[in-house]
């Protein structure tokens, strides 16, 4: 075997090493203590997934936690008992926080579950190898925690030249690697040999420091009698060579270039307790569950290397090693050099935790305070990495963190060999890692602010859109009416129909995509599940889902082509209707055009009659109108054929026109009547009136007769038909009466006509008739509340509106007065607006009162439900609105007692309604919710249900205000505690809080007894 | 004369062979500046909150572009400040409104208590919340910028802003104190021992 040569690194120190101490014992082997704790993040990357519950059982290695992400690591439970918890924990960190620990307590056997060594490794794929190590929860265990199947992936990048083994362990006291290589040297050497399977790097040299003269003897032993090629490179001791860039440098001479890996120039380095770890996980399928750990320090009566289970506590291990607490001054978790100080020995051990230093005060007394720095220049004499430590502290200092990452910051190890030389004690270390950190907030905070920035003008973006598109629709209306109006013979109006066809086209595009998004994920999700079913051998699903997945990608083919297709297709099919349209009104405009043209002729004609030339013209034109009146009529008759609700408005119209009739004829009737009564005996006269009564009769029969018509029409307008007929019925009953009370009049005049006195009766009969038609419309309607609700809803939300008007005026006036205080004008005008808003309160009140009732009004049981449901929501929505405002009103008050306005009376007085009002809502809410459990009462389950559910959630809402409401006072209270106004209203917002909370739990019980 | 002619003709004609070089080289090798708004925007912390008094970030670097101050950004700290001064060449003004350094808080809706009524969802400037008409809303925590816009809008007060906690994950080791104060933590203390020695 031949002897690797040693080259050397820059820098360095060399600290009293201080490692004879823990090695007088032998390994020790603690009890098991009452509690194991395991953090979730022991490693570098995302924390684990727990898989276990609290309370399961667990045997000695199960996993209890599986990685989370590519750079996360599993967790098995070190031994066999119950998980007691998984909560928050201290953890052995600087900082010295809690983190989510799952908690173990054991049962004492120490149980294993069934191993399984993968024994095949040699056959398998390197990747399933790698995969067998994530799982046995293997990380790189020199201090980083890196997983190491991750570390082995990233050394396939390049060809591997050098697999160098860290057996150095340069920091003083700690001998937990010297004691692994002596206890476990063929359990080392084995493992090395897998790694080299794995890797397949050309030289495997393990570099050890020269103060470990047993180990190193154990191993050249035992590599002589295996005949391996695994070299054993002796370096001098010097700190920090077990840096993994240092003992790079040491063995092969090579700098790793800054910002990147020693993967990157073909090496690869592994701790040698990893090597174990992988060996026992493959051959022996023991997951990582405890290590090897140094106690040491001054303080301890005992101190030695442990083979420990992870998550044991510090006080345990301690205890065991004999602690002597007077001694203690410091705990440190690691090395003197590169450790931690930890506030409390609860914390437990993890799978980085090499050492425990119990220290006294005179092995690490308190350090002196920082001097200024004298740039006497040791620091860079020390530093292995070659920075410039000083510089980068003047930078560290003045916050300046672009020079300091030019320096190289980052490829500072924080080895603290500069803090170790410096006369000045700076604590320089600690300077970079402030720093280090500093930039990272930067960078990370750039990044958030840069998705914020994209996230902000996407939304920007957005809203221009939407903006932009209702413009381009309000023009495109526009301009669809402006051009025929001004200029239709220019072609514009083509030019807006061709706008309005774009979008439809577009639309169709729209949707088809949206389709095709559609189907394509659903062909994604088929095909996760298809997969899975595969990895889960579920054979009967496979088949299906293969068929599910065909189909899903034969849909996406056809809505392909659909896509491709619609752009083209859309376009041509949809301008028709609108074109259609648009050529009625050119054509319309033409004819007005012709028609004035004409007249214009005409006139001139008329002035000027022998002008052939102008005869000719009117011709011209009269021939002009005629045609543009054909295709005008044509239009229209298609426009009118062609959609189906075009006819009613038509026959509305033609009925407007009848009752236009109906009303001319009656009022020459009157008329002619009125001049007989004067002129009796005027036949003409007479026979004029019995004329214009025919034509009434006429006329009225007509109106009858369209009348009836649309009420025969299509169902969906039955309800609005019904109303106007009710309407018109009752038109005809108020025409009758009146007719007949004229009749009557005249008759008293009159006594002895007879035409009269039947004129009487007929009318009589007539006006019976019109009340039976009255009648028994009136019925239908009762049974379409609804359409009478909406009515009422709307004045209601009038009311509303003009409330919120009034106040926002209100509010706006009481705003400028407090600016303006002396002005009486202003003053004059709050006051009328106050009155104003009184008055619109008023109204919204009485509106109010009918609609939160609605159960009890005439409507149909029916529309109950969905009528209350309504007014549960407005009600719901006007309690928040009145809560706000009670917001707003308190905070308008805080700010005048603030400023110590003379507004501050009337403001209270606001506060006060405002709370008034919205306890009134409330009240009304909760009767509402009442009422809405109890209607439905009868009704089926689902929807006693349903109600129910609604109640709760009211009351929820009820209680969270109560308390929104009780918290605000106390906030108020905290801010002004003399306030005894604040006080009373406090305890009766808590008694409130308490009632609303009471009702709330009661029904959640009731809720549960369901 | 003829020399003097000689030689102003030779300045006349090296005057402008140079500015005719000059004038390509200026045409020819133009930088693209990036505009001190795109410069000042990229410093400012992009939270939308409009405490500035400008409806968003960029506006705001357009108005102190125009001259504004340069102290109206209390989510950005006296870091954006001596940023801005930094990039402008202006003296650091301290922060509008104290000198309170900004937590980092994200909007927590208290979902029980929500009415669904969208306010929130409007007011968010970055689209971080999610919700639909009377149906329970959320804050999407890992986009929230803490603005605070949407505390206000809310009618029935359920929206808490938060702090955002440090983890042993987001924990950074704090700056030493400077000279002539003694730092705890300090490391490589094994020198004392030596010199005891």
């Amino acid at each position: 075997m031949q002897t690797p040569p040693v080259y050397s690194f820059h820098g360095g120190i060399h600290p009293p090493e201080n490692k004879a101490q823990s090695l007088q014992l032998p390994l020790g082997k603690p009890s098991l203590p009452r509690e194991l704790i395991l953090p979730l993040g022991q490693h570098i990357g995302q924390a684990s997934r727990p898989l276990v519950e609290v309370g399961a059982k667990v045997k000695k290695g199960e996993a209890i936690a599986m990685n989370n992400g590519f750079l996360s690591s599993f967790l098995h439970a070190p031994t066999s008992g119950t998980i007691s918890a998984i909560e928050s924990r201290p953890i052995a960190h600087p900082s010295g926080l809690s983190d989510m620990s799952i908690i173990l307590t054991p049962d004492g056997a120490d149980e294993w579950t069934e191993l399984e060594p993968l024994a095949n490794w040699k056959e398998i794929g390197k990747t399933d190898v790698l995969a067998f190590l994530s799982e046995k929860g293997i990380i790189g265990m020199g201090g980083a925690g890196f997983p190491t199947q991750v570390k082995l992936q990233g050394a396939h990048k390049h060809p591997l030249t050098h697999f160098i083994i860290n057996a150095a362990e340069c920091e003083p006291y700690i001998t937990a690697d010297d004691m692994l290589i002596r206890e476990k040297t063929l359990e080392l050497v084995l493992g090395i040999e897998i790694l080299q399977h794995i890797v397949e790097a050309e030289n495997v040299v393990i570099g050890i420091e020269d103060n470990k003269p047993t180990a190193i003897n154990a191993l050249q032993q035992l590599l002589r009698e295996r005949q391996s090629s695994i070299q054993v490179a002796v370096v001098p001791t010097k700190y920090p060579s077990g840096g993994e860039k240092q003992l790079i440098k040491l063995l092969t001479d090579k700098e790793v270039p800054s910002g990147q890996y020693p993967a990157d120039i073909g090496i690869l380095c592994q701790n040698v307790g990893t090597c174990v770890a992988v060996y026992e996980a493959i051959q022996q399928g023991r997951p990582l569950i405890s290590r090897y750990t140094t106690l040491t320090g001054d303080a301890l009566k005992a101190p030695q290397n442990v083979e420990v289970l992870l998550g044991t506590p510090i006080d345990h291990l301690l205890e065991y090693a004999d602690l002597q607490d007077k001694k203690l001054s410091r705990l440190v978790m690691g090395g003197p050099m590169m450790g931690f100080t930890l506030d409390s020995g609860n914390v437990p051990v993890v799978k980085t935790t090499n050492c425990v230093l119990a220290a006294t005060k005179k092995e690490l007394p308190a350090p002196y305070p920082e001097q200024a720095c004298i740039r006497c220049g040791m620091c860079e004499q020390a530093c292995p990495a070659s920075l410039l430590p000083q510089q980068l502290l003047w930078f560290s200092k003045s916050q300046e963190l672009e020079k300091a990452e030019h320096y190289n910051l980052f490829d500072c190890i924080e080895c603290g060999a500069c803090s170790y030389v410096c006369p000045s004690s700076i604590p320089l270390v600690q300077y970079y890692r402030h720093t280090k950190a500093e930039i990272r907030d930067t960078r990370e905070a750039a990044v958030k602010s840069d998705i914020a920035k994209q996230r902000f003008e996407a939304r920007k973006a957005r809203h221009e859109a939407e903006a932009a598109e209702k413009e381009a629709k309000r023009l495109a209306r526009q301009g669809a009416a402006k051009p025929a109006a001004k200029k239709p013979a220019k072609p514009a109006p083509e030019k807006a129909d061709a706008a309005p066809a774009a979008p439809v086209a577009d639309e169709a595009a729209k949707k088809a995509k949206v389709d095709l998004a559609i189907a394509k994920a659903k062909l994604k999700k088929l095909e996760k599940a298809l997969l899975e079913a595969q990895e889960k051998e579920h054979t009967e699903e496979i088949s299906a889902l293969q068929t599910q997945v065909d189909e899903a990608k034969k849909d996406i083919a056809e809505l392909d082509k659909l896509v491709a297709s619609a752009p083209a297709a859309a376009p041509a099919k949809k301008a028709a209707a609108p074109a259609l349209n648009d050529e009625a009104k050119k054509a319309k405009v033409d004819v007005a055009l012709a028609s004035t043209k004409l007249k214009k002729a005409e006139k001139q004609l008329a002035e000027d009659p022998d002008n052939q030339e102008l005869k000719d013209k009117v011709a011209g034109f009269t021939a002009d109108l005629k045609a543009a009146q054909e295709t005008f009529d044509k239009l229209g008759g298609d426009v009118k054929a062609a959609p189906a609700t075009a006819a009613k408005p038509a026959l509305s119209d033609e009925a407007k026109k009848a009752k236009v009739d109906v009303a001319l004829a009656s009022t020459k009737l009157k008329k002619a009547q009125k001049q007989l009564a004067e002129d009796p005996d005027n036949a003409e006269l007479k026979a004029k009136v019995e004329g214009f009564e025919n034509d009434l009769k006429e006329a009225e029969a007509r109106f009858a007769k369209l009348d009836s018509a649309p009420s025969a029409q299509a169902a969906p307008a039955a309800k609005p038909a019904l109303s106007d007929e009710a309407k018109k019925a009752k038109v005809d009953v108020a025409l009758a009466s009146t007719k007949l009370k004229k009749v009557q009049k005249q008759l008293a005049d009159e006594p002895d006509n007879d035409e009269l006195k039947a004129k009487a009766a007929d009318f009589e009969k007539s006006l019976k008739e019109a009340e039976a038609r009255l009648a028994e419309l009136d019925s239908a309607p009762a049974a379409a509340t609804p359409a009478a609700k909406p009515a009422m809803s709307d004045e209601y939300k009038k009311a509303k509106v003009d409330v919120a008007l009034a106040s926002t005026k209100l509010k706006k006036l009481q705003k400028q007065l407090a600016d303006d205080a002396q002005n009486s004008e202003l003053q004059g005008k709050v006051v009328e607006f106050k009155k104003a808003l009184k008055d619109a309160e008023a109204r919204l009140a009485a509106l109010e009162a009918p609609t939160a009732a609605p159960a009890v009004t005439e409507a149909p049981v029916q529309a109950a439900p969905a009528a209350d449901e309504e007014t549960l929501r407005k009600l719901k929505i006007d309690a928040a609105i009145a809560k706000a405002a009670v917001k707003k009103a308190e905070k308008a008050l805080t700010k005048a007692i603030e400023l110590g306005s003379d507004d501050k009376d009337s403001l209270e007085q606001q506060v006060t309604k405002a709370k008034a009002h919205a306890e009134e809502i409330e009240k009304a809410l909760q009767n509402g919710g009442q009422v809405s459990a109890q209607a439905p009462a009868d009704s089926a389950n689902a929807a006693e249900d349903a109600a129910f559910k609604e109640r709760l959630k009211k009351q929820k809402v009820a209680a969270a205000l109560a308390k929104a409401q009780v918290n605000k006072l106390k906030r108020q209270l905290d801010a002004d505690p003399t306030a005894e106004s604040l006080q009373q209203e406090l305890s009766a917002a808590e008694q409130k809080q308490q009632e609303e909370e009471a009702k709330l739990e009661q029904l959640t019980n009731t809720q549960e007894n369901r | 004369m003829f020399t003097v002619l000689l030689a102003i003709g030779i300045l006349v004609a090296l005057a402008l062979v140079f500015g005719a070089i000059l004038g390509y080289a200026n045409v020819r090798f133009h930088v693209e500046g990036d505009p001190i708004v795109d410069q000042i925007d990229a410093i400012l912390p992009q939270t939308q909150c409009g405490q500035c008094g400008h409806p968003g970030c960029r506006p705001y670097a357009e108005a102190i572009s125009n001259g504004e101050a340069i102290n109206r950004c209390p989510p950005g700290g006296q870091a954006t400040v001596q940023a801005l001064a930094d990039l402008l060449d202006v003296e650091a003004i301290p922060l509008d409104g104290g000198e309170e350094e900004p937590v980092q808080k994200v909007a927590v809706i208290r979902e029980d208590e929500c009415i669904g009524c969208t306010k929130c969802i409007q007011a968010c400037p970055i689209d971080a919340i999610l919700g639909a008409a009377k149906q329970m809303h959320t804050v999407i925590s890992d986009e929230c910028t803490g603005c605070d816009l949407c505390v206000e809008p809310c009618p029935v007060d359920c929206i808490d802003m938060v702090e955002v906690g440090v983890t042993s994950r987001t924990w950074s080791w704090e700056k030493p104190q400077g000279v002539g104060v003694q730092s705890a933590h300090i490391i490589a203390t094994d020198r004392q021992t030596e010199a005891a020695q």
